[in-house]
């Protein structure tokens, strides 16, 4: 158990009577960076945003920092989180970038940076902005600043909300198919910014169909298939020698 | 033609003094109004039925009677009701026998019940994304609400609220049926002073339109001012 930053153990998660997620166990150490890929409605999103309570699992275990997110079952098989104020602090050590951005559209680039380092974590204004100023530069758009979301392409959106995310200084960022909405030309400028994210040693977990940032910036692939993980390993495993059936078949048609 | 000009000129100053008044109805029922709204609107999304229902009957009553029949029942209901008890010996008596404070009471709670419905479609049309995404750095419950739901919620919904200020402006109008001497009720007193019936009723149209005209644009510019996100950069 040295330095585990986020563990999660037995994940089960129900949409109704439907099972996305059949008992999910992950390890992500300090500086890890975990892709997970697989086709769509493997349950990989879902795995995602079971981590930060965005989707309530209904059962299993998250651990973040070696912390225990407290769960109740619930009489109809759902569970709930026993002490939100627990979740909100957990979630804060959690940023998270969305495949639509979800930058606040009545915010300015930098408001959406200092928002929550403000109102979450406390930080007086002038720090938050220092903070802010310094992240904007590192993705490339500190000339935005006063920009509001909506006159920013999808990249800079995209930069933005990574902004937005690290000045959170979390354990863990949590990637959810960050570049599945852009343009394709707008693609590389942000798996850029992710690719100098893994090299400074930041713990990532990444939900993504980029095959090739997978195979260069993953320090593991987790592939999912039908709500259990199928296939894990280093990349040159897992890509280059993949075992199961259905990874070969999800790798041979991704690839182009 | 020149009697009627002098007429005009002659009747222009009395109602000018009672611009103040329809004015002051107009923002003092907005602002106590618009604000009676938050928590309708609120209410009437809640997952507690004891809240959700009462909101949306009180919205379903205040926008399914007239408001001069709403305006009637309180100018008369209530006053009835206050004379004879501890109030009338109270520091509010003096308030309550005024036909203004109650027809303010009347504007604000109808204006709660149209701007709570309104305000009620704009929350439930903010972005779940954003909203999520507050949720997923840590923010309570109570601050997505102060800083994503309600603000975005505002900008959502101004261009309406903005049309149901002037439609307030001109309901005003109902207060001289309550004995309060704005623009129309002076007016109407003016028509039985001068026997005449159009001059007085023109030049408080006339007024109407100069004051819905100049909100209109001081609406604009905070319509500007709050979706400026919309425009293009600076």
């Amino acid at each position: 158990m040295m330095d585990t930053t986020l563990k999660v153990e037995d994940l089960h998660k129900k949409f109704g009577a439907v099972e996305v997620l059949k008992g999910v166990s992950l390890e992500a150490r300090t500086g890890d960076v975990i892709a997970m890929i697989g086709s769509s409605g493997s349950g990989k999103s879902t795995l995602l945003r079971c981590i930060n309570l965005l989707e309530t699992p209904n059962s299993g275990r998250v651990y973040v920092n070696g912390e225990l997110i407290r769960m109740k079952p619930l009489h109809d098989g759902t569970a709930k989180p026993e002490d939100m104020k627990q979740v909100e602090r957990i979630r804060s050590k959690l940023a998270m970038v969305f495949q639509s951005f979800n930058l606040w559209t009545h915010r300015t680039i930098l408001e959406n940076v200092i928002e929550a380092p403000i109102h979450v974590l406390g930080l007086p204004r002038k720090e938050a902005i220092e903070r802010a100023e310094i992240l904007l530069a590192k993705v490339g758009i500190a000339e935005k600043r006063n920009f509001y979301p909506n006159h920013l392409s999808g990249g800079q959106q995209q930069r933005a909300a990574i902004a937005r995310a690290l000045a959170m200084e979390p354990s863990v960022l949590l990637f959810d198919e960050p570049t599945s909405a852009l343009d394709p030309e707008l693609v590389g400028e942000v798996l850029q910014v992710m690719r100098k994210l893994a090299e400074e040693g930041r713990t990532m977990l990444v939900v993504t169909h980029e095959m090739g940032f997978a195979r260069d910036v993953a320090s593991e692939i987790v592939f999912l298939h039908k709500g259990q993980i199928e296939e894990k390993g280093p990349p040159r495993e897992v890509i280059g020698s993949p075992k199961s059936e259905r990874l070969k078949q999800f790798l041979s048609a991704t690839r182009h | 033609m020149d009697e009627s000009l002098a007429l005009f000129i002659e009747i222009v100053p009395t109602l000018l003094a009672a611009v103040p008044v329809t004015l002051i109805l107009t923002f003092l029922s907005a602002i106590i109004g618009n604000t009676l709204a938050l928590p309708v609107a609120v209410g009437s999304l809640s997952p507690h039925f004891y809240l959700r229902y009462p909101s949306l009957f009180y919205i379903f009553v205040m926008r399914g009677t007239p408001l001069l029949a709403q305006t009637y029942l309180i100018y008369y209901g209530l006053g009835e009701f206050f004379p004879g008890t501890w109030v009338q010996k109270s520091f509010l008596w003096p308030y309550l026998r005024d036909g203004f404070w109650y027809a303010i009471f009347a504007f604000s709670l109808n204006t709660a019940g149209y701007t709570g419905e309104i305000l009620r479609g704009a929350i439930m049309a903010v972005p779940k994304g954003e909203i999520e995404a507050a949720r997923a750095f840590g923010f309570s419950s109570a601050l997505i609400f102060w800083r994503v739901t309600l603000p975005r919620a505002i900008q959502i919904c101004l261009p309406t609220m903005t049309g149901e200020t002037i439609l307030l402006l001109k309901a005003t109008s109902l207060a001289s049926l309550i004995t309060v001497w704005e623009v129309m009720g002076t007016a109407r007193q003016i028509q039985k002073v001068t026997f005449r019936v159009y001059e007085p009723l023109i030049a408080a149209g006339i007024l109407y339109i100069l004051m819905v005209f100049v909100l209109t644009r001081l609406m604009m510019i905070v319509e500007r001012r709050i979706n400026r996100h919309r425009l293009a950069p600076a």
